[in-house]
């Protein structure tokens, strides 16, 4: 099969891979880089458990043909802790039971990232609309939303 | 096995397109198909043409490059009474992706930003035609083997246009219907109405009957019962997953009402 290089930056190093002509970014992070944190769920973009940032923005991974993001920036969960300090997004999720098969949490964690960089002080209605196109069929989102507003209150440092 | 051909220039890319090659805009209707392994989806054609990424306005008229995402529509001053319409279209993540040139190619029941295209009188620019009546556009896009390079329309006064998406999930899902609305006036009356209904035909459609019943009208109530009368033979709505045929009929009415209504207050 042919073969096409790709280099971009991926958690803040410098990536090259060779990809499958027709590949799509999940299966190249997944299985040429192997950053298994993004997560195949339905292919069709629907589902949101594959969301990245590039260049900052939420994307879709499975819908994402690996060669369009040739000098982009790329962020996944993998990149989120700084060694072994997990980010706020990650205290909270874990502290209020966000995740309970936590088949959603590698996208949900990656939109709310988008929605906090953009947005640090987000309201209610900010973090439905950003998690809205990423599906959770366990927690009813309800203890999703909570974390990340107490999230975002812990990066501007309205909580401890 | 996928193959991939890059071009600089839709020009240069057209001929791929012409003989069978699918050409990959924002991925987000294309790579699904690819995923799925579904049959003609093995040559895929790119362009990086910066023009398809511009938006150009001189006032009273928008030039849309068809690779504009439904996140730059929202972004952008010039497009900001398009925001509602692009909003509409999935969560923040396939707004980054999904462009209004694929949005013309999404098959029922998506696509709802074209409905708002076809309430504006959009004109399609591809390397086949150029200034293609949207209306048109959609008749034959089934068959379509060029590339379109951008969507023209002329800027609605303000508070002229209004757009509705109607689904079952909040704060988002897939459409039950979506309608746009285009009602410029002239001297207190209507003139040139524009009512398009997305999800209830194969393809988004005008309701001209509709239409009809409100030019020369001040949107008064009498008015505004005579086109929600009209809509009966306007639509061709299907089954499917979301709605029955029968249901979408019977609630077009009232949400073509509502949005009406809040027009006029």
């Amino acid at each position: 099969m042919a073969k096409t290089p790709v280099q971009f930056n991926l958690n803040g190093s410098p990536t090259a891979v060779f990809s499958d002509a027709g590949a799509n970014l999940l299966d190249v992070l997944r299985r040429d880089v192997g950053d298994l944190t993004p997560k195949y769920g339905c292919g069709q973009g629907t589902c949101g458990t594959c969301t990245v940032l590039v260049d900052g923005e939420p994307r879709l991974s499975c819908l994402t043909l690996a060669e369009s993001i040739e000098g982009c920036s790329v962020e996944t969960v993998s990149g989120l802790a700084n060694g072994a300090e997990l980010d706020p997004l990650q205290i909270e999720f874990m502290e209020g039971f966000a995740a309970q098969c936590g088949y959603c949490t590698p996208g949900m964690l990656m939109a709310a990232r988008a929605l906090l960089n953009r947005n640090p002080n987000p309201t209610r209605e900010d973090v439905v609309e950003a998690i809205s196109g990423n599906i959770c069929r366990c927690t009813g989102y309800e203890s999703i939303i909570d974390a990340v507003l107490r999230a975002a209150a812990r990066r501007t440092g309205r909580i401890a | 096995m996928i193959t991939v051909e890059r071009f600089e220039t839709v020009d240069e890319a057209s001929a791929s397109v012409a003989s069978g090659g699918i050409y990959y805009g924002g991925g987000t209707l294309v790579m699904r198909a690819v995923n799925y392994a579904e049959a003609g989806h093995d040559r895929l054609v790119r362009s990086t043409d910066p023009a398809l990424k511009t938006i150009d306005s001189n006032g009273t008229g928008l030039t849309l490059g068809a690779g504009v995402t439904m996140a730059d529509l929202m972004r952008a001053r010039e497009t900001e009474f398009l925001s509602s319409a692009a909003r509409a279209v999935g969560g923040p993540a396939i707004r980054n992706a999904a462009t209004i040139g694929g949005n013309l190619f999404a098959s029922h029941p998506y696509g709802d930003f074209t409905t708002a295209l076809l309430s504006l009188d959009a004109k399609v620019n591809s390397t086949i035609k150029t200034d293609e009546d949207i209306e048109q556009f959609l008749a034959s896009r089934g068959t379509h083997t060029g590339i379109v390079r951008s969507i023209s329309l002329q800027i609605p006064e303000r508070g002229a246009f209004r757009f509705k998406k109607i689904s079952r999930v909040k704060p988002k899902g897939i459409s039950i219907m979506s309608i746009a609305i285009c009602l410029p006036q002239s001297a207190g009356r209507v003139t040139n109405a524009r009512i398009a209904f997305g999800a209830m035909g194969p393809t988004p459609l005008r309701a001209k009957a509709a239409e009809q019943a409100l030019e020369g009208s001040n949107l008064e109530a009498s008015a505004i019962e005579r086109a929600v009368a009209a809509l009966e033979n306007d639509l061709h709505p299907a089954d499917d997953p979301i709605a029955s045929a029968w249901y979408r009929r019977e609630v077009a009415p009232v949400h073509l009402k509502r949005l009406l209504s809040e027009r006029q207050r």
